[in-house]
């Protein structure tokens, strides 16, 4: 069992060289008022247990969907076994937009906009994980980035007729019709998750070696293209 | 045979009433015309995309010998037991119905200054352009001692169908204790790790039915894709069962009698129960007939697969030499894509957009154990040119390599419904 700290131990923002982590320039006593909407499903600290979410003590550093007992979404175990583990930023991008970085996750929770916020609840929820200054070469003392799209991304136009050209390759895995056989089915998707994910994979935030290798050779135009093309594929 | 284009008088009604046998298809629709030859990964799809993208412009025809397609790939589940042969068998309706003039018969010849195309049936089909998605044929005299007639006794079961039915039954019937010989091809050939899956696959069905029989593989390759990850399984899993002899002991010096089911590697004649002989590859026949090849493959410009020797030919998948890409189902489908997309352009005006490729081969190594090597292409003036790939890992866990498997299933129902209309 990874050290459980009380969470009144420190509330300075600890600044760290250069860029800082999410979870350590929040304030972890506005971030415990910010976990509140998730204690319903979500227990942390002593003794916490999985309830419908999995319990979060020491979910810094932790694969993701690998808590037994709980009965996580098919994507949320591919994802583990893909590779994701939580961290700073994996958790910051989860948080923000859950379904964006897992898709039909069995969290159904819309998410935290206020990037303040996130930094809080990070903050908050770290104190339950290895302490980064404890152990500053393990994952939870990775060096975050920011994984906020620039606004001007997000605001590209697609083309959906290139789209659709583009989105043929994408459719020898992922069908028209949105079928799940074993891949899931990307059509109907809202344009800006498609576009935040997609990102994910180009910046392997996302683990999965095709999709990485997939996005990563993709402009922003063309995911912009594949965006407007796939959300309106019913 | 090379036909003589003097038999083919033209595409008029009266012309087509002068010929002793009807030409199958109507002239006169005014229509730009693309005949596919083989209804495969790289013609189904080509074939589809053209009917479905162009919305009546273009009558497209897909000339396809089988009424059922069975697909190759997958078939060496088929062969360990996890895979029924009616899960790789796919009908030609859904092309039907998505537009496609599906004829089923053999094309014979083709002649490219008058543009048509002639069928076994009699008559021939003219074309403005012409995709040839041929798939492969085997060069004569690969391996001594085998040709075509030898196929019942020592079955290729690299055609998808009544071969890999045969192999299976080959397979079952083994006596206990037995031996089961591959003789592996020499590169390039379709689907680079299928020989080895299949190894993986008939050790997986003989692990559990005749657990003292042998495997033997004869291979004139030094090295051969994923070889990390199917040695380590073969260690694991099928310890001391497969015998691979690769060339650097003599594999590539081989013979085979059919009769006295024999296989000799390096001068050693070795009896064996099961030989399931691989020769060497070269293009579907036709694409030859055709006149497009030099040496055993088409050569194609990457932009958009048409024939160095001819603009108004395309060759798709296993036939075409294009660089990089491996010869699989899922390139054949990538590249049926971009020249859907350039024929379109060519003969409607449609936009062209330009081309990209991919290519993902996933294995099973056993149950639930995955393993997948892909890449991503772009077209240079030279060839397809490999930009970015990766590789499974030795030692994945075993939540992985089951994510892998289960991601297979859903490539094989994506591309069949890519392919075939879903």
């Amino acid at each position: 069992m990874k050290a459980i700290w009380p969470i009144n131990v420190t509330l300075a923002a600890v600044m760290v060289a250069g860029a800082t982590l999410a979870s350590e320039d929040g304030d972890r006593e506005r971030g415990e008022q910010v976990f509140r909407q998730c204690a319903s499903c979500h227990e942390v600290g002593e003794g916490a247990k999985n309830r419908v979410g999995p319990h979060l003590n020491g979910v810094f550093g932790r694969t993701a969907g690998t808590i037994e007992g709980v009965k996580y979404s098919k994507n949320m175990i591919r994802m583990g076994n893909d590779g994701l583990i939580w961290t700073d930023r994996t958790l910051d991008a989860y948080l923000e937009n859950p379904r964006a970085l897992v898709s039909k996750t069995r969290m159904s929770f819309r998410g935290i906009k206020d990037a303040q916020e996130r930094r809080d609840v990070l903050a908050y929820l770290r104190v339950y994980s290895d302490d980064p200054s404890n152990i500053p070469e393990a994952e939870p003392t990775a060096r975050g980035t920011d994984h906020d799209l620039d606004p001007a991304i997000l605001a590209l136009k697609g083309d959906p007729e290139y789209g659709e050209y583009l989105a043929s390759e994408c459719q020898t895995c992922h069908q028209s019709s949105g079928a799940n056989d074993g891949i899931p089915g990307v059509s109907g998707w809202p344009e800006e998750d498609f576009v935040v994910a997609m990102h994910a994979y180009k910046r392997k935030l996302r683990p999965h070696p095709v999709m990485q290798m997939m996005a990563g050779r993709l402009s922003d135009e063309e995911i912009a293209a594949l965006a407007a093309y796939f959300k309106d594929l019913e | 045979m090379k036909l003589n284009r003097r038999i083919f008088l033209g595409t008029g009604a009266a012309a087509a009433a002068s010929l002793s046998a009807p030409t199958v298809f109507a002239a006169g629709s005014g229509k730009p015309r693309v005949v596919v030859v083989g209804g495969g990964a790289g013609g189904a799809t080509a074939a589809r995309y053209i009917a479905k993208d162009s919305k009546g412009e273009i009558d497209v025809m897909l000339i396809e010998p089988s009424r059922e397609y069975y697909t190759c790939f997958f078939s060496n589940l088929y062969l360990g037991g996890l895979k029924e042969m009616d899960d790789l068998g796919h009908s030609y309706g859904g092309l039907a119905a998505g537009g496609v003039n599906v004829v089923h018969d053999w094309a014979i010849g083709v002649d490219r200054d008058a543009k048509t195309v002639a069928l076994a049936s009699g008559g021939s089909v003219p074309y403005d352009k012409l995709i040839l998605s041929p798939g492969i044929d085997f060069v004569d005299g690969a391996v001594e001692g085998w040709d075509l007639s030898a196929q019942n006794a020592m079955p290729h079961a690299y055609k998808g169908g009544s071969q890999t039915e045969l192999l299976k039954a080959q397979l079952m019937a083994m006596p206990e204790g037995g031996t089961f010989a591959m003789v592996a091809p020499p590169n390039p050939y379709r689907c680079p790790p299928g020989p080895y899956e299949r190894v993986s696959m008939v050790a997986h069905y003989l692990k559990a039915n005749n657990p003292t029989a042998k495997i033997i593989v004869a291979d004139p390759k030094s090295k051969f894709s994923k070889q990390a990850l199917f040695q380590e399984g073969w260690a694991d899993i099928y310890g001391g069962m497969i015998d691979w002899i690769g060339q650097d002991f003599g594999g590539g010096n081989v013979s085979v009698d059919p009769v006295a089911m024999t296989l000799t590697i390096d001068g050693e004649a070795n009896s064996v129960d099961v030989c399931n002989v691989i020769p060497a590859m070269k293009a579907g026949h036709i694409a030859e007939l055709a006149g497009v090849t030099e040496g055993n493959w088409a050569p194609v410009n990457a932009a958009d697969m048409s024939s160095k020797v001819d603009a108004d030919v395309y060759v798709l998948g296993d036939s075409a030499n294009q660089g990089d890409m491996p010869k699989s189902g899922f390139s054949a489908n990538s590249q049926a894509k971009v020249c859907a997309n350039a024929v379109r352009g060519a003969l409607t005006g449609s936009r062209v957009f330009p081309a990209k490729f991919s290519n993902t081969c996933w294995s099973l190594i056993d149950t639930n154990n995955g393993v997948k090597v892909g890449a991503t292409y772009e077209a240079t003036d030279e060839k397809i040119a490999k930009v970015d790939g990766f590789i499974s890992a030795t030692g994945e866990t075993a939540e992985l390599r089951k994510t892998t498997y289960e991601e297979s299933e859903g490539w094989y129902a994506g591309i069949t419904a890519d392919m075939f209309g879903a």
